[in-house]
């Protein structure tokens, strides 16, 4: 379970997340919706220490990642899938390397242990013949579901989507939103999404909550989003549906 | 106005300074990892030293030419003519050894290596890339920093070392075929002059600059901020950097070394 309690950070005076408490039960996915510049990416950065909130505490599993020591949040890093908004792939390395890196640093799996998972990897995704290609070559769909294969090399417990169908035409999207749900149902894990495309949300999402100005003004089941009166909620799916 | 703008260079220095400071340590820790890993050790090796080899190869042959060329013009009219070719091998050897085989060379590696180290750590900086080696809990200064500081300063004093033998050689084919000495002249006057003294204190120097060019290069690296346009910034600021770093230490080196 993943916890967030009262979690506030500003950038240069300029608050961006204020006092967000959210609950992420086992087994769940979690959809964030909210505007662009909202403080979603800042909120998933910091719930995989990348970024230190200012005040506020994350709990996975009891354990606040606010105050862990480098080497404790690498161990906690390990239950963890990150896929980036921009896919974040190493552009120096090809396909398979990116997707195998984390094996080849963290076990003593053998040259071809580690080839069979990433194979393995790379065909859930439905990429199994790219794997000799750079991340130069490949297009902005491709890119996201090698990051994905990449995240889920260490078998994690929860991953963390980055806007994951943004940028992808209406059938890449689809095949993207399928892709995370065979991944939790597959691999039985935690997710946590955060996108502004409501209808990825609502495909995907067990629970939505949505930010706006740096707080939670919504969160609950998707059936409940659905007919919330909060004006905001209204206002947010409709036009998002109007406008695509 | 005028004050305010300095006090902030000047913190901006120290907080530069300080960031350096802290990443040495670290890279300190992180040396003892690294024994395990010299596949990284290696490649970046390659990188930073053998991929010199030709630029530092024009620049060596070079300056030993123009400073055979320069010292004779120099010596002229101060001192009787067979003395000058008398002197001439053990000047050049003593320029080289000391100063020019080191700093120039270090000079074209913080062009090359330090900048292209910041440009490259910098690119993965704004693209996220240390981010997400991050996220698969891989140590992004074990695994990037690490590596390329322990290869810039063992490969630097192993550049220097070729550097000093090219530059003799340019040294020596102007001082034989342009200027007329011969050749028993020339590697004499060397060899009555010679001090091993000169040789430590050259590789010392390249062992600093090569270990504060990569440090630098990968601290620039990793604070970049703000897409394609930051990382060009990087790219300069590293040069100009390493550039002030490895004249001034060499200054320094002088006062404690001579
Ligand atoms: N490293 C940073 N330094 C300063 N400001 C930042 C930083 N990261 C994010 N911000 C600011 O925080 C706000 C939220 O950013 P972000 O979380 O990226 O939004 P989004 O919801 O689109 O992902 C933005 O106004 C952004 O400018
Ligand atoms: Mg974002």
């Amino acid at each position: 379970m993943i916890k967030i309690n009262n979690l506030s950070k500003s950038f240069n005076g300029k608050p961006v997340l204020q006092n967000i408490n959210l609950t992420i039960p086992d087994g769940k996915t979690m959809v964030i919706v909210g505007q662009s510049g909202c403080g979603k990416t800042v909120l998933l950065r910091s719930i995989i220490g990348l970024m230190h909130p200012d005040s506020g505490s994350i709990l996975i599993n009891n354990k606040d990642i606010t105050k862990m020591s480098q080497s404790e949040l690498f161990q906690v890093r390990l239950d963890f899938g990150m896929l980036f908004q921009g896919a974040a792939l190493f552009d120096s390395m090809t396909v398979r390397e990116n997707v195998g890196l984390a094996l080849n640093e963290h076990t003593t799996l053998s040259r071809e242990q580690i080839s069979e998972k990433v194979d393995e990897r790379l065909s859930m995704v439905g990429l199994d013949t790219i794997g000799d290609k750079y991340p130069s070559e490949l297009s902005g769909g491709m890119k996201k579901r090698v990051g994905l294969a990449r995240a889920l090399i260490m078998d994690p417990k929860y991953v963390l989507y980055d806007e994951p169908t943004t940028g992808l035409d209406p059938i890449m999207s689809e095949q993207i939103n399928k892709l995370i749900m065979d991944t939790h149902s597959q691999l039985d894990v935690t997710s946590i999404i955060v996108t502004h495309d409501m209808h990825s949300a609502f495909t995907v999402g067990d629970i939505i909550a949505m930010i706006v100005d740096g707080r939670v003004i919504f969160c609950g089941t998707v059936d409940e989003f659905q007919s919330s009166d909060h004006e905001y909620v209204k206002r947010f799916a409709v036009l998002q549906f109007g406008a695509s | 106005m005028i004050n305010h703008w300095i006090g902030k260079k000047i913190l901006t220095f120290f907080m530069e300074v300080g960031r350096l400071w802290r990443l040495f340590i670290l890279l300190i820790i992180a040396t003892r990892y690294l024994f395990g890993r010299m596949d990284l050790v290696l490649k970046q090796m390659r990188v930073i030293g053998v991929n010199s080899l030709p630029l530092i190869s024009v620049v060596s042959i070079f300056t030993g030419a123009v400073t055979a060329w320069q010292a004779v013009y120099q010596f002229n009219g101060v001192m009787p003519e067979g003395m000058t070719i008398d002197f001439l091998g053990a000047a050049v050897n003593a320029a080289i050894l000391i100063e020019l085989s080191p700093v120039l060379a270090g000079i074209v590696i913080a062009g090359r290596v330090g900048a292209s180290i910041a440009a490259e750590l910098g690119t993965m900086k704004v693209t996220e890339q240390i981010d997400a080696l991050e996220t698969l809990a891989i140590d992004p200064i074990r695994y990037l920093a690490g590596p390329r500081f322990v290869a810039g300063w063992t490969m630097m004093p192993v550049l220097v070392i070729y550097s000093n033998i090219i530059a003799h050689l340019g040294a020596f084919v102007v001082s034989k075929f342009l200027i007329g000495v011969s050749s028993a002249t020339f590697f004499g006057s060397i060899q009555r002059y010679f001090s091993v003294y000169n040789v430590y204190s050259g590789l010392i120097k390249a062992f600093i600059f090569g270990g504060g060019t990569a440090l630098i290069g990968c601290s620039i690296g990793f604070n970049t901020e703000g897409g394609a346009e930051g990382v060009g910034k990087s790219t300069i600021k590293a040069f100009v950097f390493s550039s002030a770093f490895i004249l001034i230490a060499d200054y320094i080196l002088a006062m404690i070394l001579f």
